[in-house]
């Protein structure tokens, strides 16, 4: 356990989470306007499809795998204790993290070459998708070279994931874990840190609420029924517009 | 009965010249901002014509609208809680910038700055996209008064139902006619746009029934361009939201008409009240194609009625809203004389926006004549020329006309009433009744026998007639626009107790809307 470690494994970590956390409630309240998914699919439809499609599968499935081996490793070691069950939740993740890759080569370079969506790139679009890429690359490389990741993510990263969430540190596993891994770890950190000063945000606002939601919306400036009733007071009714 | 009031609209297209008034006068309020260039809240299209974006009728296209499911219930095309959100990455039918035409302007410097030469320097068009020089392709009104025919008029997806030889004959250089379709949101009571949008900003005002997107909600998954089958809801490619007519709700709530219709030469627009009976929405919205227009019009509720007005007050409806509907030029037009549209009905988003069709037949013949028979044909008061030709308007067949007009009955009929041409027909009638109505008034060369009988045809009284002429014809502002009171005094006391605002600085939107990270 070194400083440096210390640094990037407890330091980075609760850096990342507070700029996360205020950067989130600040963007979102002060320049909420700017919180959208900036769809450029107006300015170029056709490659678009084979960059976003498989690139928003592929990380949703990988990033749901995170998700699982970190809340659950009791469960995903059961899961692994089987062979059969491990390759196949292997195979699984590995065709995902690598429909990620494809997507994200073919957004980048469609980025890079069409003149419009290239109007429409700022200089942290570029930084997101090459940090973004990075981690990808880390993250299939280590599914190829360190197996099974899927078990030792379990056993080893959720209780050092787990200590930073309680507060009792403990960076014993991380330390030692190959330089790889580690560059993924820390990946994962600057993401988490910059995330809200980057068009990233647009998953914060996936409108899962639509589903369930009528259709039609119709919002009333003000309750006119109740406004004629004597009986209603003014200071219950006040409208949820805007 | 739930009576609610709804703004809508009524366009005369008899009398609208073409002159793209109403969408200069939109642009330059609304859509002259970067990422808005290339969208026209209201713009006005030739027809037959493949309008703008190009085809938008066609929705094995686009895909907008709703459309009936076994059931009998009614799904959107394209979009929806499935379709929606799986689609959400990539929306197969999204209509790119090609779709419209990349805005562009041109290098007028070039014009004062060119370095002295043998040449006559040039403007070259530029995009306002990209800011590279482009070839333009395409622009909002390619296709006006028939320009390049081949390519687009004869491409207009209401030709569809005609037979090959209707459709030729339409194509006819002697033949040839058009009309203008001036086109603006439609601001529909089963909006597919709100329907569609995943994030819940688009939504219907319940006050006055203008269909808006909340800015800051609106996350740019852009659903709402594809679900409005009049493509009226744009994506704004800048700022990541997308935009659409707002009917000028800032003026309405002043007072005032939207600009296009205040600026509007041939004064062909009118808005007005109507009331309607929410409840029926559903019923309506999921009719049979055949019905679509009757329970259209079913739903819109006499506000003259002492049970409707009752109930229109339980809901909370102002009185001066009342007045206003029973005031309205559009329920005249629609409701009362039965003279207007809805506009492609069969998408089922029932618009609120009414046409009267277009395009009177051909009521007259000139003929050579004898002197004398035509001094004898005509009153005292005509003026008459001195050669033997006679503008001749009396026909014997009264009605012939009408199945013979300029277009085929079918071609409109597809326009404005799915496909039924009876409806059309009737409406074309009243037109033509009025006419000689007013023939027989000021002309004399009409015997009063036929006046009767027309107007009888058509069951239509001569103040009836009187009336649509007056509102067709002479109808001064007041008349054309009645537009109810917003009263914003009872909606700024339910918002904020007045102590709130005292002294404070101002509310609403504060921020600049320019492009996130």
């Amino acid at each position: 356990m070194s400083l440096p470690h210390l640094f990037l494994f407890v330091g980075l970590p609760y850096a990342a989470i507070l700029l996360f956390l205020v950067g989130t409630v600040q963007r979102y309240r002060n320049t909420g306007f700017k919180v959208s998914s900036l769809s450029s699919q107006f300015l170029e439809g056709r490659a678009l499809f084979w960059g976003a499609v498989p690139f928003h599968f592929g990380i949703l499935v990988v990033l749901l795998g995170h998700l699982i081996a970190f809340l659950l490793p009791g469960g995903t070691l059961l899961w692994n204790s089987s062979p059969v069950r491990l390759i196949v939740l292997e195979v699984t993740a590995f065709t995902f993290g690598l429909s990620t890759f494809v997507g994200l080569v073919a957004l980048l370079v469609r980025r890079f070459t069409n003149p419009r969506v290239k109007m429409v790139t700022t200089r942290m679009d570029v930084a997101l998708e090459l940090l973004l890429l990075a981690q990808v690359v880390l993250g299939l490389w280590i599914a190829l070279g360190y197996r099974w990741g899927s078990s030792w993510f379990a056993a080893d990263l959720s209780p050092y994931l787990m200590s930073l969430f309680t507060f009792d540190p403990n960076i014993t596993a991380v330390s030692a874990m190959p330089l790889v891994i580690q560059l993924h770890i820390i990946g994962a950190w600057l993401l988490i840190a910059i995330f809200p000063q980057t068009r990233l945000v647009h998953m914060l606002v996936a409108p899962l609420h639509y589903l369930a939601r009528p259709y039609q919306r119709v919002i009333w400036n003000w309750d006119r029924a109740a406004i004629r009733n004597p009986e209603t007071p003014w200071s219950e009714m006040r409208p949820k517009n805007n | 009965m739930d009576i609610r009031a709804q703004i809508s609209m009524v366009f005369h297209l008899d009398k609208c010249i073409g002159c793209h008034t109403c969408s200069v006068a939109c642009k330059n309020i609304w859509t002259d901002r970067k990422g808005a260039e290339y969208q026209w809240w209201n713009n006005v299209e030739t027809k037959p014509g493949t309008g703008y974006p190009g085809r938008w009728e066609d929705q094995e296209i686009y895909k907008g609208g709703w459309q009936r499911d076994t059931n009998g219930g009614i799904q959107l095309k394209g979009a929806g809680k499935k379709k929606g959100l799986i689609n959400i990455f990539h929306n197969p039918n999204f209509p790119t910038v090609e779709d419209y035409y990349e805005p562009f302007t041109y290098d007028y410097l070039n014009l004062v700055e060119a370095p002295a030469g043998d040449d006559q320097p040039t403007a070259r068009p530029v995009s306002l996209i990209t800011g590279e020089p482009i070839d333009v392709k395409m622009g909002p009104n390619w296709d006006d008064d028939l320009g390049g025919t081949p390519d687009y008029a004869r491409n207009d997806p209401n030709l569809e139902k005609l037979s090959p030889a209707e459709r030729e004959a339409m194509f006819q250089l002697e033949r040839m006619a058009f009309f203008y379709l001036p086109r603006i949101c439609n601001h529909c009571l089963n909006p597919g746009c709100v329907a569609s949008c995943p994030s819940g900003a688009i939504y219907k005002r319940g006050e006055d029934g203008i269909v808006l997107i909340n800015q800051k909600v609106c996350r740019a998954w852009r659903m709402c361009v594809t679900a409005c089958p009049y493509k009226k809801a744009y994506y704004n490619w800048y700022t990541g939201k997308s935009e659409k007519c707002i009917l000028c709700y800032p003026r309405l709530e002043a007072g005032l008409a939207p600009a296009c219709m205040h600026s509007c030469v041939g004064r062909i627009r009118y808005i007005g009240v109507l009331l309607y009976d929410a409840e029926r929405i559903q019923a309506a919205a999921s009719a049979a194609d055949a019905d679509l227009v009757a329970r259209h019009l079913d739903m819109l509720v006499d506000p003259f009625d002492e049970e409707v007005i009752a109930a229109a007050q339980k809901n909370g409806v102002p009185d001066s809203t009342i007045k206003a509907a029973q005031d309205s030029p559009t329920y005249r037009f629609v409701k009362e004389w039965r003279l207007a549209l809805p506009l492609h009905p069969e998408f089922r988003t029932l618009p609120m926006l009414f046409y009267v069709p277009p395009l009177l037949p051909v009521v007259a013949s000139v003929r050579e004549v004898a002197d004398e028979q035509k001094k004898k044909s005509l009153n005292e008061i005509s003026k008459v020329w001195p050669d033997n030709w006679l503008y001749d308007t009396s026909t014997e067949e009264l009605w012939g006309t009408v199945e013979q007009v300029r277009f085929p009955l079918q071609y409109l009929a597809s326009l404005f009433s799915a496909g039924d041409t009876g409806a059309v027909a009737a409406r074309l009638k009243k037109l033509m009744a009025v006419r000689i109505f007013r023939r027989f008034k000021t002309v004399g060369d009409v015997s009063e026998e036929i006046m009767t009988k027309v107007l009888a045809d058509t069951g239509l009284t001569q103040e009836t007639a009187e009336a649509i002429f007056r509102l067709t014809a002479l109808a001064k502002f007041n008349e054309r626009f009645v537009i109810p009171p917003a009263h914003r005094e009872q909606a700024l006391e339910m918002l904020e107790f007045t102590g709130d605002a005292r002294g404070s600085t101002g509310f609403g939107f504060r921020e600049r809307p320019a492009r996130g990270l």
